[in-house]
């Protein structure tokens, strides 16, 4: 079983050699930080930014100078600053190779839920619903059950949506999904002292073994 | 030479009346105008209808006309660092719109290119695209589902550049550009305030943002407090 930073690692071996790659708030942020040194990748921030380099040491952090997230950051040489519309406007046409965001539901057919339970706070889709529609290649990466301990990974969501067939793989705690064209989701590995029934257990939705 | 230029921010929005809709620029606090901001508090308008992608925090940014009950309708696309904008919300005082970032950008900017709508694929299946028109296009070598959504008009453009000049020429920096080009180019007129006013040909023409052809008034600005949301460091090596 994995903790939050073995899912980050083990999505970022999915980061291929000049691929540009959109990161989620939350697990996928982590990813950065395991992407192999041996590969070139740019990284996107959807706020106008591509080339995202690491957080600035105290003291030298600009207020100018955002992700996503709001968090202070750095470039790296390469970068470049566009405008919020251009930044969609590259994920629309399909510029960004590969996106990994964060998920409360997905459901074997590919539908993602992530922004929205109704009845409590609702804070808004941000860019989630343009990076799901648009997106080649959405992987996922979030516990496999949620809090009150029930499957996220459903025949159905219940939760409002964000996009509709989407997702193509999940990386959760107990291991790496694939979700197939014709629906289910398709056991690509075990984390290391997983077991089969685990998984079984723990997904409501169809599981193609 | 065309010039611009006034003096201040309450000079700036003196045609500004309760009951319009404004665009204001920024993500999260990053390049927000906030001397129009603070302006528009002084002014205390009402009932506005205000374009952002956030709404602030608290006791900044748009969060300070929240605060004075001086916004009547929000569209944004998250909002979700601002404690009594969500009270207002919940308790119906504050009417809300919530759009998909890029399709709220790309509404902005078709504004500015003078369509009146866009289609975009964000939202299809979802709630969003209650009540909207969708038609089926091949494109990118598939057939998807696209939304029709409308251009943005709004009565103000309320923006923030780094440095301008007396003809309304914009440059940005960093990620602070974010939402303030678009804007920009979409307001019926649109307000520019700098860090650094500069005179007519200053500014090398190869690397102006925003032509002032989009911009109407231009000031600079002052004490800008360029507050951080999310301070975070590496440590030092």
């Amino acid at each position: 079983m994995l903790d939050k930073y073995g899912i980050a690692k083990r999505i970022a071996k999915e980061i291929q050699d000049g691929y540009y790659v959109n990161l989620g708030i939350g697990i996928p942020t982590l990813v950065a930080n395991y992407i192999s040194e041996d590969i070139n990748v740019m990284l996107q921030s959807e706020n106008g930014l591509l080339g995202m380099g690491p957080f600035p040491y105290e003291g030298e952090e600009d207020a100018d100078y955002i992700n996503a997230g709001k968090q202070t950051i750095t470039t790296l040489p390469g970068s470049v600053f566009f405008d919020s519309a251009m930044s969609f406007g590259m994920i629309r046409s399909r510029k960004i190779d590969l996106t990994i965001l964060g998920a409360m539901e997905v459901s074997e057919q590919g539908d993602i839920a992530n922004w929205k339970i109704p009845g409590k706070m609702v804070k808004g889709m941000g860019g989630a619903m343009d990076l799901v529609a648009s997106a080649q290649n959405i992987i996922v990466a979030m516990q496999h059950v949620n809090k009150a301990g029930e499957s996220k990974l459903l025949s159905a969501c219940t939760l409002p949506l964000t996009g509709i067939r989407c997702v193509k793989k999940i990386v959760t705690e107990l291991g790496v999904f694939d979700v197939l064209p014709q629906g289910g989701f398709k056991i690509v590995e075990l984390h290391e002292g997983v077991t089969l029934d685990q998984v079984r257990y723990s997904t409501q939705g169809k599981l193609v073994e | 030479m065309i010039n611009k230029s006034v003096s201040n921010a309450l000079e700036a929005i003196r045609e500004v009346k309760s009951g319009m809709t404004i665009a204001v620029g920024g993500f999260g606090l990053c390049g927000i105008p906030e001397n129009l901001i603070a302006a528009l508090m002084a002014k205390d308008l009402k009932e506005l209808t205000c374009i952002s992608n956030n709404a602030g925090v608290d006791d900044f940014g748009l969060g300070l006309l929240l605060q004075r009950r001086q916004i009547k309708k929000m569209i944004a696309s998250y909002v979700g660092e601002n404690a009594e904008f969500e009270r207002q919300m919940l308790s119906g005082e504050l009417e809300v719109e919530l759009v998909p970032q890029g399709t709220l950008a790309t509404r902005l900017m078709a504004g500015g290119y003078g369509l009146p709508v866009v289609y975009t694929p964000a939202g299809v299946g979802t709630e969003v695209a209650e009540g909207k028109e969708v038609r089926t296009f091949k494109f990118h070598g598939v057939e998807k589902e696209y939304l029709m959504e409308y251009a943005f008009e709004p009565d103000f453009a309320l923006v923030k550049a780094w440095k301008g000049d007396r003809t309304g020429n914009l440059i940005y920096r960093g990620t602070a550009q974010n939402f303030n080009h678009a804007m920009a180019m979409c307001g019926k007129i649109t307000i520019a305030e700098v860090e650094e006013l500069v005179e007519p040909g200053v500014l090398d023409p190869n690397f102006i943002h925003t032509p002032g052809v989009y911009v109407h008034r231009i000031f600079q600005g002052e004490n800008y407090e360029k507050r951080i949301e999310q301070r975070t460091f590496r440590p030092k090596e």
